[in-house]
C-alpha cells in the first residue's frame, strides 16, 4: 500500500517532488496573500470594540495557528526520520525549523503590537504569549543544537530527538502555563468573546491562514531542496541540473 | 472598501502605527526568509559549478600532461 | 556477550561508580550546595531584606535556584565516561544502555538534588519561611529535582560530543524545566495560604514517573548520536 513512497527516499527523486509541488504552493502563496491582506486591511468591516486595531488578527491568528502547525510536523518528520532512518525526513526537520521561527517571531511580534492598544502594554504574561514564547525557545535550541554539529548526519538526528522531546513537553509547557497565568492574575483579558466570529471577518481570515500555510510549505520545500542539493552536491544528478538550467 | 479616503486608510481609525507595524514586520520578516532561502540555492548551485569547472579543469591538466 | 550480571547489579554498579568519584572529588558534591546558597544570599541583597516581600517569593527563588544549581553538575554527567572512552563502552556493551543511563542519572540526582532537599530548612530560615511552606518545599523538591536531572540528562546527552556544550545544554532544557517550575511554585504558594496543595504534588510525580520510563530511552538514543 505505501510502495509509491518508497522512491521519493531517494535524494533525486525527493528533489523532483518538490520540484513539481513548489509552482502549485507558490501559486496558492501569492493569490491568497494578496487576496487576504487586501480583504482583511481595507474590505473587512472594522470590530465594533476593538475598531480598526483588530485588523492584526489577519495575521496574528494565522501564524500562530501556523507555527503550532510547523513544530507539529517538523516533529512528525522527526519520528519518521529516527523510527524509518530516513535522511529526507531529517533534512525536512531541519527545512521546517527556520520556517516555524519565523512564524513564531511574527505570532510575537503581532501579539505585542496588537497588545499594546488593547492591554496598554507591549507585554503581557498571558499564557498565550507565553507558551508561544516558549515555542520560539524551542525552535531556536533545534536549530542552534543542529548548527553546533560538526557532522550533519550526527547533527539532523540530535535535532530530530530534540524535537520530538520537545513535543511531548509543549502540551505539558502549554497547559501548565495556561493554569499558572489564571492562578497568578485572578482577571484574565479575553481576547475575543466566545461567540462565533462574524462571516465577513472569518473568511478574509480563512484566506489568511491558507495563504500562511502555503508560504510554510513553499519556504520548506525550497529549504528541503537546498538541505538535498547540499548533501548530495558531488552527486552525477546534481551536475546535471547545471546543464538543464 | 471601509475608508472613505487614503489617508484615512493609513491612519487606521487611530490605530495606524499598530497596524502597519505588524503588518511590515510580518512582510519583512516573511521576506526575509524567503530571500534567504533563494540565495542559499544560488550559494549552493554555485559552488557545484565551481566543483564542476575546477574537476574539468584537472582532468584537462592530466590529458596534456600525458600528450 | 554474555551478561553476567544481573540488571540490578548492572544499575547499582554504576550507580555506586559516579557516587565513588562524586565522593572522592568532594567539590562536586559541595560546589552546588554552596552556589545554591550564594544564589540565595544575593536575592535579598537585590531586592531588600524585608521579611514579608523575602517569604513572598521565596518558592520562586528556591526554585530558580534549584534549576540553576542542578544545571552545574548536568554538564559533567557523560562528559568524562566520553573522553575516557568508557560511554563508547557501556554503548557497545550487551546490557540495555537505558538502565546504564538511569544509575548515572541517580548518581547525578543523589550528588546534585537530594542534598539540597537536605539543606532547605537552612534555606527557609534565610528566607523567612514558616513551617507549612517548608514541608512544601521540601516535598516539591523531592519530586521535582530527580525530575530535573532527568530532563537535564537528555540535553546533556545531546550536547555531550560537543566542544562548547555548556551553554548549548542550557539553552535546550530551560525552556523544558518550566512546567516543572510552575507546578512546583504554586505549590509552595498555595501551601503558604493553607491549602491543600497534593493536587500539584500529584502533577509533579506523574511527570516524575513518565520521566522515569521514558527520559532514559531520549538519552540513550541522544548518547548513540553523540557517540557514533
Amino acid at each position: 500500500m505505501w510502495k509509491w513512497l518508497h522512491p521519493y527516499a531517494k535524494a533525486d527523486r525527493a528533489y523532483q517532488l518538490c520540484n513539481t509541488l513548489l509552482p502549485y504552493f507558490a501559486v496558492i502563496t501569492v493569490v491568497f496573500m494578496i487576496i487576504g491582506w487586501i480583504w482583511g486591511l481595507a474590505y473587512a468591516p472594522a470590530d465594533y470594540q476593538q475598531k480598526d486595531s483588530y485588523r492584526i488578527i489577519f495575521i496574528h491568528v494565522p501564524s500562530a495557528i501556523l507555527s503550532m502547525g510547523a513544530y507539529s510536523s517538523m516533529a512528525i518528520a522527526a519520528v519518521i526520520a529516527l523510527v524509518w532512518q530516513l535522511r529526507n525526513a531529517e533534512l525536512a526537520v531541519i527545512a521546517i525549523a527556520p520556517v516555524g521561527a519565523c512564524v513564531t517571531a511574527i505570532a510575537l511580534i503581532t501579539g505585542a503590537a496588537w497588545g499594546k492598544p488593547m492591554w496598554g502594554a507591549w507585554w503581557v504574561w498571558d499564557a498565550r504569549l507565553t507558551s508561544e514564547l516558549i515555542l520560539l525557545f524551542l525552535y531556536l535550541g533545534v536549530l542552534s543544537l543542529y548548527h553546533a554539529f560538526e557532522d550533519k548526519k550526527a547533527a539532523g538526528r540530535a535535532a530530530s530527538i530534540l524535537a520530538i522531546v520537545g513535543v511531548i513537553n509543549l502540551p505539558i509547557i502549554h497547559f501548565s502555563v495556561e493554569w499558572w497565568n489564571t492562578l497568578h492574575q485572578g482577571a484574565t483579558i479575553t481576547k475575543f468573546d466566545t461567540k462565533a466570529i462574524d462571516s465577513s471577518m472569518f473568511w478574509p481570515l480563512m484566506v489568511n491562514i491558507v495563504a500562511f500555510a502555503g508560504f510554510v510549505g513553499m519556504v520548506t520545500l525550497m529549504r528541503l531542496k537546498n538541505e538535498i542539493l547540499q548533501r548530495e552536491k558531488h552527486r552525477p544528478w546534481v551536475r546535471q541540473l547545471l546543464n538543464r538550467g | 472598501m471601509q475608508f472613505d479616503s487614503f489617508s484615512d486608510f493609513i491612519a487606521m481609525g487611530g490605530y495606524g502605527f499598530y497596524v502597519w507595524l505588524s503588518f511590515g514586520s510580518c512582510a519583512l520578516i516573511l521576506l526575509g526568509i524567503l530571500v534567504s532561502s533563494f540565495n542559499d540555492t544560488k550559494r549552493i548551485m554555485a559552488s557545484v559549478q565551481q566543483q564542476a569547472e575546477r574537476e574539468a579543469r584537472i582532468k584537462h591538466a592530466q590529458q596534456e600532461n600525458q600528450a | 556477550m554474555l551478561r553476567q550480571h544481573s540488571y540490578w547489579q548492572l544499575f547499582s554498579a554504576v550507580c555506586k561508580k559516579d557516587l565513588q568519584l562524586a565522593f572522592r572529588q568532594r567539590a562536586e558534591i559541595v560546589n552546588p550546595i554552596l552556589f545554591f546558597l550564594i544564589v540565595i544570599t544575593l536575592f535579598p541583597l537585590a531586592i531588600g531584606p524585608e521579611p514579608g516581600l523575602l517569604s513572598r517569593m521565596a518558592p520562586g527563588i528556591i526554585w530558580v535556584a534549584a534549576l540553576l544549581s542542578t544545571m552545574l553538575g548536568l554538564d559533567k554527567l557523560f562528559r568524562d565516561d566520553y573522553h575516557d572512552g568508557s560511554l563508547e563502552q557501556l554503548i557497545a556493551s550487551s546490557y540495555p544502555l537505558p538502565l546504564t543511563v538511569l544509575g548515572k542519572v541517580v548518581a547525578h540526582w543523589i550528588i546534585t538534588g537530594l542534598p539540597l532537599v537536605l539543606m532547605t530548612p537552612l534555606f527557609a530560615l534565610l528566607l523567612n519561611l514558616d513551617n507549612q511552606a517548608l514541608i512544601a518545599t521540601v516535598l516539591t523538591l523531592l519530586l521535582g529535582t530527580p525530575l530535573l536531572s532527568f530532563i537535564g540528562a537528555i540535553g546533556a546527552g545531546l550536547t555531550v560530543g560537543l566542544q562548547k556544550g555548556g551553554i548549548l545544554m542550557s539553552l535546550l532544557v530551560l525552556p523544558l524545566y518550566i512546567p516543572v517550575l510552575i507546578f512546583a511554585t504554586s505549590a509552595i504558594d498555595t501551601s503558604t495560604m493553607s491549602l491543600d496543595y497534593s493536587g500539584q504534588l500529584a502533577i509533579l510525580g506523574a511527570m516524575l514517573v513518565i520521566a522515569i520510563i521514558s527520559a532514559p530511552i531520549a538519552i540513550s538514543s541522544a548518547l548513540k548520536v553523540s557517540v557514533s
